[in-house]
């Protein structure tokens, strides 16, 4: 318990430990540590930073998705418009063809109608001046002649 | 139990396992087990965290390289909650004292008999193997620790400025400098003093108590079961108290230090 030359030895033994801790032991450890702190921080940051890109890039997503819809309604909108309008010009163009072709068609009847007058009529005429012919062949008979009148009258 | 060749009583039994093994005379006195052991281990604690430094990676740390960064980190964090400067002795020199006076109070886990009867096989007398229990190692780095403070009173404050500090506290008044000197130079010296002795007294009578206990199993059979008993409750309970010193010496250390750097 007496105070001797052990003292000496480990002062200096004493302070060399510490001189060799703090030049060799201490930097390295504390570098390793301090990296590694500085990394993991940066993690941290870096999946933050993530976080809001995603929260971002959601938010524009839903904003795009919303723009496609507005427009896709917008589309068939004017495709439908378009379609009424389309439908009702092939209508109008399609009575405006039907009337052209009745109208046609009754002129060409109307025509044929006329025809086959002038045709009767002439018919009628050659059987009337057949008949008066044949009358005239004949002696007057009044209940033959009214006969043969009426027969031309039915032919008529 | 001892067989020391001189005394098988109680006495010579406890005499024997707190006699240095030394060479040479009056002051001049090595006490080469404490010296042995300390810079022993102070060397194991250097070469493995230097070890464990020179491999360190950044990337996923290995069990050892998290063990001693978690002692390099808590031994940080010490002293940045106690000393605010700039200083890049005070963080190694914390480390240092704390891991160094750990695994010297550790020696005061091996059982008290093991060492020692192997040093006896081996030819060696004495055997003391707790350095902690030794005055001078612990006053050495007390007295290393006492030199740094007065080192950094003067860097940072100057000699004017450190004998200021000295001589007008606690009473600024020019006739009560005698009695301030008294004062502050006793608060000054009770520093060291105060480090080594709390150290040196609280591992010594650990390891007395560890010699008593060992004293029980030359006794009858009941009292080496209750000797079983006691050491193994004694230890359980020093594991607390060796690191508690150790944590200690380094708290004080800082706060000391950190004192020294303070301008009234």
């Amino acid at each position: 318990m007496n105070i001797n030359a052990t003292l000496l030895g480990q002062t200096v033994a004493f302070i060399i430990f510490v001189w060799f801790c703090m030049k060799f032991v201490w930097p390295p450890l504390m570098n390793a540590i301090e990296e590694r702190q500085k990394r993991i921080a940066d993690g941290l940051a870096d999946a933050d930073r993530a976080v809001k890109d995603l929260e971002l890039a959601q938010a524009k997503a839903t904003d795009q998705l919303k723009d496609a819809k507005a427009t896709a309604n917008e589309i068939i909108e004017q495709a439908n418009k378009r379609k009424a309008q389309i439908v009702d010009e092939a209508k109008a163009e399609a009575d405006a063809e039907r009337a052209k072709i009745i109208a046609q068609g009754q002129a060409e009847i109307e025509a044929e109608r006329n025809r086959v007058k002038e045709d009767l009529r002439k018919q009628v005429a050659t059987l009337a001046i057949a008949g008066a012919e044949k009358i005239l062949e004949r002696s007057i008979d009044e209940a033959a002649h009214s006969d043969i009148v009426n027969k031309l009258v039915a032919e008529l | 139990m001892a067989a020391t060749g001189e005394a098988l009583t109680p006495q010579g039994y406890i005499q024997h396992h707190l006699t240095n093994l030394s060479v040479g005379e009056g002051f001049w006195t090595w006490h080469i087990d404490s010296l042995f052991f300390s810079v022993g281990l102070g060397v194991l604690f250097l070469w493995l965290f230097r070890s464990v430094g020179k491999k360190a990676t950044t990337g996923v740390p290995g069990k050892l390289q998290c063990f001693v960064e978690m002692i390099v980190e808590f031994v940080d964090s010490s002293v940045k909650e106690t000393f605010h400067g700039r200083n890049p002795v005070i963080a190694p020199l914390a480390l240092t004292i704390f891991v160094w006076v750990f695994m010297m109070n550790f020696m005061d886990m091996v059982p008290v008999d093991w060492i020692p009867e192997l040093a006896m096989a081996a030819g060696i007398p004495y055997m003391k193997v707790v350095p902690t229990t030794d005055l001078n190692i612990t006053f050495s780095m007390a007295i290393g620790v006492f030199l740094l403070i007065i080192y950094y009173s003067i860097k940072v404050k100057g000699i004017s400025g450190f004998v200021k500090e000295l001589t007008l506290q606690p009473f600024n008044h020019k006739a009560m400098i005698p009695v301030n000197l008294l004062l502050e130079t006793v608060t000054l010296i009770a520093k060291p003093i105060s480090l080594a002795l709390r150290l040196f007294g609280n591992l010594y009578a650990g390891e007395l108590i560890f010699i008593l206990i060992a004293l029980m199993y030359g006794a009858n059979w009941a009292l080496s079961t209750l000797g079983v008993t006691l050491q193994l409750g004694w230890l359980i309970f020093h594991i607390l108290v060796i690191t508690l010193q150790a944590f200690i010496f380094m708290m004080l250390t800082i706060v000391y230090l950190s004192m020294a750097h303070e301008d009234h």
